[in-house]
């Protein structure tokens, strides 16, 4: 019953907000509300591996990059069907070409999820900081690979032509706008069942214990395999569509520093436990963002992101969320649960000397 | 391919090496011996460069002077910085996610502000030797290459010495091991990791003279670093400095023979492609136990 609750007002928000930009008349709203959702799919990808298995993926951006040129890539054969299939295959290729967002979407899904399952491969029995070290110097070493394949654009970066009109909706940014709505959607919903199934039970015991749980017999690198397949192929998904949103894209804006730190920043300020978490940062993020990159600057606004990712780490490690829960287990203090007054008596108990 | 060129490129490689020996031997005492993941230490070696190129344009004084100058201030960053991680992250037991979300955020935070203040633009230093070249026959050795990587290999053998022969020193080889054994020989675990942090984090203050010298330094440069500092830790068996050295060393002329014989902009994946590559396979680096 409760998912069913979040499937209705997930869908009743979206469209709320939906039928009110476009009440407005204002198309800026879904620029701004395409990168917010965008970051809500980062983040909560990010989450899946990050805060359910514990372990650190510093190369967000690879992988959406990945996602990103896997469209571009595709866009670019479909513009040159002539030049790049054989006779007997043009007719055919021109068939399928030029393919619709949701699709481009699965393929990004796929390059992504495959590039998070060789790097898990190689790296995942190693300690945890090394995966992390790993994904920086993948970004690097993909970030690279692109900028040399001509193919895509290389370092002068590639124009995407979108169409101007869809049918039905009219402008294709609020088409865009909504297919991001349904994939943000689709990322929470993951998240949601991962967490409540017996495969976020195996990921949480790794969080807690890997040592433990392996010697317990949980498949640790299996499931630590498919916790960063799954969140590449989320993080790939987020990127598809972005060319044809941004119009031109180039190597050092895919691979841009900001989506790394967004998507570590947003589930760690919002709480890393639950999917509520990253949800809740990403959006509280993503429009502050908005607002500081219109009024003030946007360097102004990653320093800021810079500065909550800090301070939250050291002040409140659990994040918006933790604070929510801690605050109302406070005022539920006469109805059984641990009060102020006990939790200092364990407090006192467990102190460092008194082991 | 010809004898000169290569010649010319592996002794490129190994001056490049030698620079990259300093970079990595901060990391190579905190991570490698102290187990602390500090990602941000390319980030000090920039705000390191940065501080000369100030003093260099203001008061003309030699940018390694100036290192050695700010060296206690350094130091003093560095016992802050650990402070607050070893407050925040080790005493509660959590250091392994958070603490290395903190020094991601400090790596970047650092980075935005050395933007806002100081803007995109390379900047440089200027000092009499820079421009100078030594010719022997076709190989030539660039005063501006030698400089840093002689004084790194100083700085290297000085900092192996003081591991291996003072109560310090080898306390804090012995800190990430057994710390009750420490404290049996009186020594606090928690101050000797503090020293040791703090004097990695000085180096960083050599290291980032040393890169302005050797090229022109912009905020982001420090992101290419990363990996090859990891690259060069993990190759070289993460404690130990003759290690460090040896990995920066080979590092160096791989690169240094790529960026010749296939152009410079594969240069950053042949340091990263080295690191993927040694933690799928040599986990242990090549000097392994």
């Amino acid at each position: 019953m409760r998912a069913f609750y979040f499937y209705v007002s997930s869908i009743l928000v979206g469209g709320l907000f939906f039928a009110f930009a476009r009440w407005l008349g204002n198309d800026y709203l879904f620029f701004a509300g395409y990168t917010v959702l965008q970051f809500v799919v980062l983040a909560t990808a990010w989450n899946i591996l990050g805060g359910y298995c514990g372990y650190v993926n510093f190369g967000s951006a690879a992988f959406f990059a990945m996602g990103a040129y896997s469209s571009v890539a595709l866009h670019k054969l479909a513009a040159g069907v002539d030049r790049y299939f054989p006779e007997s295959l043009v007719g055919f290729a021109k068939l399928i070409l030029p393919l619709n967002i949701p699709t481009l979407i699965i393929f990004g899904g796929i390059v992504s999820g495959l590039v998070g399952l060789g790097t898990g491969y190689l790296t995942l029995r190693l300690r945890g900081a090394f995966f992390a070290i790993a994904t920086l110097a993948l970004a690097v070493v993909l970030q690279t690979l692109i900028v040399n394949w001509d193919f895509v654009g290389g370092s002068r970066g590639a124009y995407i032509i979108r169409p101007g009109e869809v049918p039905i909706l009219g402008s294709y940014i609020q088409y865009l706008f909504l297919v991001m709505l349904v994939l943000a959607v689709v990322a929470l919903a993951a998240a949601r069942i991962i967490e409540q199934s017996r495969l976020g039970y195996g990921f949480a015991t790794i969080r807690d214990d890997e040592m433990a749980a392996e010697a317990c017999g949980v498949p640790t690198l299996k499931l630590k395999l498919i916790a960063t397949t799954m969140s590449g192929a989320l993080m790939g998904m987020a990127g598809a569509p972005f060319p044809y949103y941004i119009g031109y894209l180039e190597p050092s804006s895919a691979f841009g520093l900001a989506y790394a730190v967004n998507s570590i920043a947003m589930p760690m300020i919002g709480g890393t436990t639950s999917w509520v978490g990253p949800l809740v940062g990403a959006l509280l993020l993503g429009i502050i963002q908005q607002i500081a990159t219109v009024t003030i600057s946007s360097a102004i606004n990653l320093l800021i992101v810079g500065l909550l990712l800090v301070g939250f780490v050291i002040v409140a490690p659990k994040g918006i969320i933790g604070l929510v829960q801690d605050f109302m287990r406070e005022r539920a203090s006469d109805k059984g649960q641990p009060t102020w007054r006990s939790r200092l008596a364990i407090f006192a108990n467990m102190r460092p000397g008194a082991r | 391919m010809s004898v000169e060129l290569l010649i010319n490129a592996i002794i490129a490689g190994l001056l490049l090496g030698g620079f990259y020996a300093a970079v990595t031997v901060g990391v190579s005492i905190s991570f490698g011996i102290l187990d602390i993941v500090n990602i941000a230490h390319p980030a000090f070696i920039i705000l390191g460069s940065y501080i000369a190129y100030i003093v260099n344009q203001t008061l003309g004084v030699d940018p390694i002077l100036t290192a050695i100058i700010v060296l206690p201030g350094f130091y003093a960053l560095g016992m802050v910085v650990y402070q607050v991680y070893y407050q925040s992250f080790e005493k509660r037991g959590q250091d392994a996610l958070r603490g290395l979300a903190f020094f991601f955020g400090l790596l970047f935070v650092t980075e935005v502000l050395l933007i806002l203040v100081f803007g995109v633009d390379y900047r440089y230093v200027q000092a009499a030797y820079i421009e100078y070249t030594w010719h022997f026959g076709f190989m030539d050795i660039p005063f501006r290459m030698l400089i840093p990587c002689v004084m790194s290999l100083l700085m290297v053998g000085l900092l192996q010495l003081y591991l291996s022969r003072t109560f310090t020193g080898r306390a804090i080889m012995a800190v990430s091991q057994d710390q009750l054994a420490l404290q049996l020989m009186a020594a606090d675990p928690i101050k000797i990791k503090r020293t040791a942090f703090a004097i990695s984090i000085a180096t960083a203050s050599l290291a980032g003279a040393f890169l302005i010298v050797i090229q022109p330094v912009e905020p982001s440069v420090g992101r290419e670093y990363i990996g090859r500092v990891f690259a060069i830790c993990v190759l070289g068996g993460l404690q130990s400095l003759p290690g460090t050295v040896i990995a920066a060393m080979l590092l160096g002329v791989v690169e240094s023979l790529t960026a010749t014989f296939s152009g410079p902009s594969w240069a950053p994946a042949v340091s990263f492609g080295f690191l993927l590559l040694t933690l799928a396979f040599r986990p242990a680096g090549l000097l392994g136990r």
